[in-house]
């Protein structure tokens, strides 16, 4: 399974990148996304995969799926949400004020290659 | 701190008091409280020669640094006094000229101020015995130089002139200290003392030739030695007290210092040696040669420093000589004491010169030779005065150019007579060089008393000239003086101040016991090469209209000036082209060095280190979770094709919630419950913004990047497949987690382990987290409501203050 894992965020990953290098600032915001969750689930994966039982205390188990990523996880999901809230609204302002939302047009000068 | 720590650094404890005195008090002229200083240095000195005399050494000690070795070590010998003399010697007469020399128009403070501090940094570099020490003096001479030259600096002229001495000579400042510092590595001590007594290891060792050349950058560059030379022309744009005292007496002599403190050093070495007879040789000639086609007084003069500089430099490199060779021992002794007594000589000759062409820049307002003429009879004490010292650059009698000059080309044609094996065919040149060299010093020497005093009267002066003030005229005169008595009685330098310098370039206690004498007889060979000298530059001189046209083969472009103006716009222009091609401005290519970078370092790692996976411990598959993945891979294919903005956040919004059943397939419910929130939200954001967004929403890219792209997020995602494969089957630690699960309910009294983590064990976290919350939730109110920059705003003035 973990391969399997592996390969998807991979993926995602290479995915984002493509996405990022495009000229259209809200398929940039759509790879950070993108980014976000193949990392999550990187972080998952590299805790090892369906190892034991929920995280949550029973005095008939002993055996519990790492708890320590999925915090990081859940920590790293909020702070991923705020920054692309933030980046979100941000381009929505830029495209307000200057009335462009391609990249390249930013710079003020046009593309000569 | 001892009496002779004070004495060097009075000076500049001086300019501080100076500096407040100007401020306050302006009745009296700021020159005459400067006064005092250099001529209680100069007695101070004075008292000194005896001690020096008899072969005592004065060393003193302060500690400055002693954990790096950096001390202020004091160490006074014959050498360093001569220098410690003649810096605040002529330091003393060049201030008594200036107050005639500069009015009080100009910005004293900042002059007297500049000025003592150089002369602390000249006392500083002659005086020391620490390298390192030596080096920190050293560029205080090329700051307070700088600074000096560009005294006016609400000219072009000044300020380039200013910048290129400061670029040439820091840069050889740079790589000598290089030099001391492989010095360093090979002996072990900063101490110049210490590293004499190390002399064996210095021979042996293979970093030698590097610390030499290093060490040669820092003198040549200093001395205006060729190529470095070009700095010195263009220094000519400082007041005239300044190139008197920095630009002929004192600073271009520290080169020659350095040179003469490391002879007992590297005399050994060939490279050494040849490099300054040759370099010293070459300079002199071609620098004479140059100084006939100038115009100005002053770059004449600059030319002629260049040139005498490289006379002394050829004499100590001819010293040197005896020492590499053991070949005519007694002989090349003459040419360290020649050295030593041509150094007194052209700073008391060329100081004087220099203030005579101040006096006569001052009196008529020029100093071009085309211009002036015809002043014998309107300034007979300038006249005077130049005639004596310039027929003593000439080199005739009975001045004492005559006896330095004599004793030069005895040492260069005694040459003939030595074996150098090797160089034995070629050098009958190097007495013809120096012959040719001494010729054309000569005849500029002759030209610039012509120039000035004899011919026409132009009239074509922009005032009208009349003798200078007695103020400006007692230091050239002073000068003049010692000239004609150094002339006539040589020998009260002899016993007193040459030996000892010789001896301690020549690293000897045995007493050289010199005698000068201004004749000494017919079968002496420089005594006909002098004759030869002035009949073959009388003659040139003659018919100098017949032979000036060679000048005009020496073109701009072939100059070094060219070379050096031209290679500093280039390094300019060059290094704006470099950043303007990778600084485009345009986010995708900083991404594509981002990720770029990470590739190559990616796969650089992975070719060291080898790969190594392990398929082994991998957890079963589901049929629900190959459902799941075949959904995230077509989500993701689907928004890297589709046109549509919607269908790409529907898309994105679809790899969210597959990520939540994806952590309930992998038991983590919290993450489940959060992913699925924060989706929702996520989606419900960008499907707000989507009404507000272009109609269009992809710009397309050319093939060409379109590629580009592809291959980046293609060895992106390889790459981080690669090293999370690896990174799993590398597992060198049991997780840390076994404490968490064995102490949740124990120590935090919960069962949530996860929850327990976030707020208890790893609290931290989650309060900047909420942070970062918050301030993003703060930022997006802002964005939304400051509306400040708004162009059809009543208030043009707010909205122009938010522009900035």
């Amino acid at each position: 399974m973990e391969l399997i894992t592996i390969i998807i965020s991979g993926i995602l990953i290479g995915s984002s990148v493509y996405l990022m290098l495009s000229k259209s600032l809200i398929r940039i915001i759509i790879g950070t996304a993108l980014l976000s969750h193949g990392v999550h689930l990187m972080l998952l994966t590299m805790g090892e995969l369906k190892r034991g039982n929920v995280p949550v205390l029973d005095p008939e188990v002993s055996n519990y799926t790492d708890p320590l990523p999925q915090a990081m996880i859940l920590t790293a999901i909020v702070i991923a949400f705020a920054l692309t809230a933030f980046i979100l609204v941000l381009a929505l302002r830029m495209y307000k004020e200057i009335g462009t939302d391609n990249v390249e047009e930013m710079k003020g000068v046009p593309h000569d290659d | 701190m001892t009496l002779i720590h004070l004495a060097i650094l009075l000076p500049v404890i001086a300019a501080i008091g100076i500096g407040v005195l100007y401020r306050y008090y302006r009745r009296i002229h700021l020159g005459w409280f400067v006064l005092p200083v250099p001529l209680l240095i100069v007695i101070y000195l004075f008292t000194l020669i005896p001690r020096v005399m008899n072969g005592q050494v004065i060393y003193e000690t302060m500690q400055f640094m002693p954990r790096i070795g950096m001390n202020f070590d004091v160490y006074i010998d014959g050498l360093g006094l001569l220098f410690a003399i003649l810096i605040s010697g002529i330091g003393a007469l060049v201030v008594l000229y200036s107050i005639g020399y500069l009015s009080t128009k100009e910005n004293l403070g900042n002059f007297y101020v500049y000025l003592l501090m150089f002369m602390t940094a000249m006392l500083g570099i002659v005086l020391n015995d620490n390298v390192v020490m030596l080096y920190l003096f050293w560029e205080l001479t090329s700051i307070s130089s700088f600074l000096l030259i560009a005294f006016w600096n609400t000219r072009d002229r000044s300020l380039y002139g200013a910048l290129k001495s400061m670029i040439i000579t820091m840069f050889g400042g740079f790589l000598m200290l290089g030099g001391f510092i492989t010095l360093y590595l090979i002996t072990d001590t900063f101490s110049i003392r210490g590293m004499i007594d190390a002399l064996p290891m210095i021979q042996e060792s293979p970093l030698t030739p590097f610390a030499i050349v290093l060490i040669l950058f820092g003198a040549f560059t200093k001395s205006a030695q060729f190529p470095f030379y070009i700095w010195l022309p263009d220094a000519m744009e400082a007041p005239t007290p300044v190139s008197a005292y920095l630009h002929s007496a004192t600073m271009v002599k520290a080169g020659i210092y350095l040179v003469a403190r490391f002879t007992p050093l590297f005399a050994f070495s060939n490279l050494w040696v040849w490099t300054i007879l040759i370099v010293g040789l070459f300079t002199m000639t071609w620098a004479s040669f140059n100084a006939i086609r100038k115009d100005d007084l002053k770059a004449v003069l600059a030319f002629s420093t260049v040139s005498q500089l490289g006379l002394i430099m050829s004499l100590l490199g001819l010293g040197a000589l005896s020492l590499a060779t053991g070949a005519n021992d007694e002989l090349f002794t003459v040419a360290v004491v020649a050295a030593v007594f041509h150094t007194i000589n052209h700073a008391t000759f060329k100081g004087a010169l220099f203030m005579i062409t101040g006096i006569v820049d001052h009196e008529t307002g020029t100093r071009s030779m085309k211009r002036l003429g015809g002043l014998l009879t309107i300034m007979p004490i300038s006249f005077t005065m130049t005639v004596i010292t310039a027929l003593s650059m000439a080199g005739l009698p009975p001045f004492n150019g005559f006896l330095s000059k004599e004793l030069f080309l005895e040492a260069m044609i005694t040459v003939l007579n030595a074996d150098f094996g090797a160089m034995a065919s070629v050098d009958f040149l190097i007495p013809l060089v120096a012959i040719v060299g001494s010729i054309f010093t000569f005849i500029y020497s002759i030209l610039i008393i012509y120039g000035i005093f004899f011919g026409e009267r132009t009239h074509n002066t922009p005032k009208e000239p009349h003798e200078a003030p007695a103020l400006m005229l007692i230091s050239p005169a002073i000068l003049s003086l010692l000239v004609i008595v150094f002339g006539l009685f040589p020998n009260i330098l002899s016993a007193t101040i040459i030996d000892p310098a010789a001896m301690s370039i020549m690293a000897s206690d045995a007493p050289l016991g010199t005698h000068l004498a201004m004749w000494h007889g017919f079968a002496n060979p420089a005594l006909w090469a002098t004759i030869a000298i002035v009949i073959i530059g009388s003659v040139m001189f003659y018919f100098k209209d017949k032979w000036m046209f060679i000048y005009d083969y020496h073109k701009e472009a072939f100059t070094l000036n060219y070379l050096y103006d031209q290679g500093l716009m280039y390094s300019r222009i060059g290094s704006q082209k470099i950043t303007d091609g990778y600084m485009t401005g345009y986010i995708r290519n900083y991404l594509v060095y981002i990720f770029g970078f990470f590739i190559l370092m990616g796969l650089i790692t992975l070719m060291n280190t080898g790969l190594h996976m392990d398929f082994s411990n991998f957890a079963s598959v589901g049929i629900q979770e190959v459902i799941l993945s075949l959904i995230v891979l077509i989500a993701t294919a689907v928004i890297l094709i589709t046109r549509s903005r919607m269908v790409a956040i529907i898309m994105l919004g679809s790899i969210g919630f597959s990520m939540a059943l994806f952590f309930v397939f992998f038991r983590a419910p919290d993450l489940a419950l959060t992913q699925l929130a924060i989706e929702t939200v996520t989606t419900a954001l960008f499907l707000v913004c989507f009404y507000h967004l272009p109609k269009k929403s992809r710009h397309e890219e050319r093939m060409r990047f379109k590629f580009t792209n592809f291959i980046i997020s293609l060895g992106v995602g390889v790459l981080a497949i690669v090293i999370g494969l690896s990174a799993f089957s590398n597992r060198l630690f049991e997780p840390i987690s076994e404490f968490h699960i064995e102490n949740v309910y124990d120590l935090a009294a919960g069962g949530n382990m996860v929850n327990v983590i976030l707020v208890d064990f790893r609290g931290f976290d989650t309060l900047f987290e909420t942070f970062v919350f918050a301030i993003a939730g703060i930022g997006i109110y802002g964005l939304m409501k400051l509306k400040l920059k708004r162009k059809d705003e009543d208030n043009e003035e707010h909205a122009e203050e938010s522009r900035i």
